[in-house]
């Protein structure tokens, strides 16, 4: 019964048929996109003659989970957040990937202690590191500017609406990490009854204040319509603000949530060998550091940081604005995709009933 | 003559009329079903086959049951409150061995963490080194994972050893098993679904009567003005109705938004000082004006197709008998239009049931609808079973009152346009 329905929408998915010397690559489109275009695709099909055609989807990861499982697969490859990498690897539905064919650094450091920690999974291969973080409107509070997490929570101080983000996920670390706890612990404690009503507690601190958003250009919007003075959001569309149309909008590093998009390739990919081969392609040093050029997020490997140049427009740096970079990495929170896979739906449950109690 | 009736009536090549008859309608017959045919394998193929499939995932789902036969096996023959003992013990160390060869230890384990959380892990973690154990089972997997001991986990287990199972109900009613079996609620933190639920018919039915206030004046309005007046109020009612609906719902967030037009003229006129600007947004207020607007046509067409056909002299007669205004409104007016206020009405009312973009965009924390949860669990939480079985209440609910409206109204009575 769920195949059929799941090959109802694999049909859906996929118009295209494959052929020989292409690569079906599927990501996350937008500005996104325009930097693995520019980053791995073209530089790519310029070295092997492979062309490349790029599919965007909402999340790449649903379409791949429905064309293996209804065994008619386009996809050669395909960019999806750690969670899901973990939970497709679980479920059979990846290739595996054998670390010896990532290319090793250009000192030699071989690419499994190149890569950040947890950035080379069983059958996926980081290309970005991405932060959650907080940012505010600079006119808001002249010579007085937040710095930490705490501030956020502190509506005494620093008065004003705030944004967050309407999910368990990343909002209850947060508020963790605000109250108190040391990012390393953070799941321990919120796998007790206890310290999700901790979080709770300290959400409910700032509850009136808050406006929710759910997907990642609201941040930006609230922030530059007044709406809210601070609020939390994905570093990229921060820096596309900031940097790209001039707002005068401040970071706070503190606290910062990382999270990795990875590449992986589904079972029965239909061009495999090519796929592994751009795998490695773009996973190289250089190439994560030319992605940094497009987009303000972390390139996987530790050896790309000293290569990351000027953004595109030839005037900004592109360092400082990377949630990798040393300078901004001095209290982040890992993501745990084990934890979340465990307590994901009691969680949203509970964190649902806290929103509408 | 009189044995004319007797005789057989031909047509001129001598068939029998009745059966020349039937044959040429049962050609057209199959003509009008041929003309159907597409419209029908289309409905079929995207609707009703898609849709059902989804129900029926609300009471099934096989991701345990066909990844622990051994386990499967052991719950069949051993009757609930049996102790958990050592062949218990072995099944599930043959199934972990099973689930780790077949890749599927975290799809097992999915299903059971739907009911105790924090099980996903258990499975994927004992799963890894499951090829190992030698018996006493019971030792050697308490011996890796403690939390093998708890009796809610085999609880579950055994619950989801039968693909046919109406678990989903029971969380879409904010219920769950105790150890023994027993239905009780679940905690209070995490009771959601039926309170949503409630909101969501509360909201629908205020946004369906809000609809009908608004529009029915401008139907009477559209209907009674001369025509070539009566079509520019036309277009602009049809010309929102034409808009995207993200459009419009943005549209209102400009309008409303605490530093939006609405605010800012409010602050410019002096009735609100700048730092009490009204919160119009992100909120159930928020919701009911964006979702008022949007469904606003879907009130007047009909009313307005059912107002048209009312003769004027109706009301007329019944003045010129001595009715006042209002009695001549009240009892001759408003009950012709009954057909028009029914089908505006319910139309209205179950799409504002199921509506799901416009709260997720301006709903904020006290604005979400049950659908908002639905999504969740499509997109987020990936638990289909769940959003299948909320679904289907959704769609009880919306049958229910279908039932009443035609109790009290008769569906005959409708008139759409």
């Amino acid at each position: 019964m769920k195949k059929l329905l799941i090959l109802t929408t694999a049909l859906v998915a996929t118009g295209y048929a494959a052929s020989a010397q292409e690569l079906n690559i599927v990501s996350w489109g937008g500005s996104y996109t325009v930097s693995q275009v520019e980053a791995y695709h073209k530089p790519f099909t310029a070295m092997t003659g492979v062309k490349i055609n790029s599919i965007d989807a909402d999340n790449p990861a649903t379409p791949l989970k429905a064309q293996v499982e209804a065994g008619n697969v386009s996809i050669d490859l395909a960019d999806i957040e750690l969670s899901d990498a973990i939970r497709l690897c679980d479920e059979g539905l990846l290739e595996p990937i054998d670390p010896a064919m990532l290319p090793p650094a250009p000192d030699g450091t071989p690419a499994t202690e190149d890569f950040v920690p947890g950035a080379i999974q069983d059958c996926a291969v980081a290309n970005i590191v991405w932060g959650t973080v907080v940012a505010y409107d600079k006119t808001k509070f002249p010579g007085n500017e937040p710095s930490t997490l705490a501030d956020f929570f502190d509506t005494t101080k620093y008065p004003g609406k705030r944004g967050l983000l309407k999910t368990a996920k990343r909002t209850m670390e947060m508020a963790l990490v605000a109250d108190g706890v040391a990012p390393d612990k953070v799941y321990e404690v919120l796998g007790t009854d206890e310290g999700v009503a901790r979080a709770f507690k300290k959400l409910d601190s700032i509850k009136k204040d808050i406006v929710w958003w759910e997907a990642g250009a609201q941040p930006p919007q609230l922030l530059a319509d007044g709406e809210v003075v601070m609020t939390t959001g994905y570093n990229g569309r921060f820096f596309a603000a900031e940097v790209g149309e001039g707002k005068p909008f401040g970071t706070i590093w503190d606290g910062e949530y990382m999270d990795y998009d990875l590449w992986a390739i589904p079972k029965g990919a239909p061009h495999l060998e090519d796929a592994k081969k751009f795998l490695a392609f773009s996973t190289d040093t250089q190439r994560l550091a030319d992605q940094a050029k497009y987009i303000a997020y972390g390139p996987a490997r530790k050896s790309s940081n000293a290569l990351i140049g000027m953004y595109k427009d030839g005037k900004t740096e592109m360092a400082p604005y990377m949630p990798t970079n040393p300078e901004n990495m001095k209290n982040p929170i890992w993501t745990d995709p084990t934890f979340w896979a465990d307590h994901d739906a009691e969680l949203a449950e509970k964190f649902n009933a806290w929103l509408a109690s | 003559m009189t044995d004319a009736t007797s005789q057989m009536i031909t047509t001129a090549d001598g068939k029998p009329l009745k059966a020349a008859l039937a044959a040429s309608l049962a050609v057209r017959r199959r003509r009008a079903f041929l003309l159907v045919a597409p419209l029908f394998l289309f409905i079929l193929i995207s609707f009703i086959v898609p849709i059902g499939q989804m129900l029926f995932q609300s009471f099934y789902n096989d991701t345990f049951s066909k990844n622990a036969p051994a386990l499967v096996e052991w719950f069949s023959t051993h009757p609930e409150g049996s102790e958990i003992d050592e062949s218990a013990y072995a099944a599930l160390a043959a199934d972990l061995a099973l689930m780790k060869k077949n890749r599927s230890a975290g799809e097992a384990g999915t299903r059971i963490n739907y009911d105790v959380s924090g099980t996903r892990s258990l499975f994927t973690s004992t799963a890894r080194g499951a090829d190992k154990f030698q018996p006493p089972f019971k030792e050697a997997i308490l011996k890796v994972e403690k939390k093998w001991d708890d009796p809610n986990v085999w609880r579950a287990m055994r619950s989801a050893s039968s693909p046919f199972t109406l678990d989903f109900y029971l969380a879409a009613n904010d219920l769950t098993r105790d150890e023994t079996g027993k239905i009780v609620p679940v905690a209070e933190g995490q009771a959601i679904y039926k309170k949503l639920m409630g909101r969501t018919l509360m909201l629908s039915l205020e946004i369906t009567a809000l609809c009908l206030l608004l529009g029915f004046p401008i139907a009477f309005l559209l209907s009674s003005l001369p025509m070539r007046k009566a079509m520019l109020l036309m277009i602009l009612v049809l010309l929102p109705f034409w808009t995207s609906l993200l459009v419009r719902t943005t549209a209102w967030m400009v309008l409303l938004q605490s530093q939006g037009v609405v605010n800012d003229l409010l602050v410019w006129l002096g009735l609100i000082r700048d730092d009490h600007r009204i919160q119009m947004m992100y909120n159930e207020t928020g919701t009911i004006v964006a979702m008022t607007h949007i469904l606003l046509p879907f009130t007047i067409l009909p009313l307005y197709s059912v107002m048209k056909t009312i003769p004027p002299s109706y009301v007329r007669a019944a003045r010129s008998l001595g009715a006042t205004s209002w009695t001549a409104f009240r009892r001759v007016y408003l009950p012709q239009t009954l057909p028009g206020i029914g089908a505006g009405g319910l139309l209205v009312f179950i799409l504002a049931m199921g509506y799901y973009i416009t709260p997720a965009l301006v709903g904020g924390a006290d604005g979400q609808m049950i659908s908002n949860m639905i999504a969740m669990h499509m997109q987020k939480t990936l638990n289909w079973s769940l959003a299948a079985a909320l679904a289907a209440e959704l769609l009880a609910i919306v049958l229910i009152f279908f039932w009443i409206y035609d109790k009290l109204v008769g569906i005959d009575k409708m008139k759409l346009g």
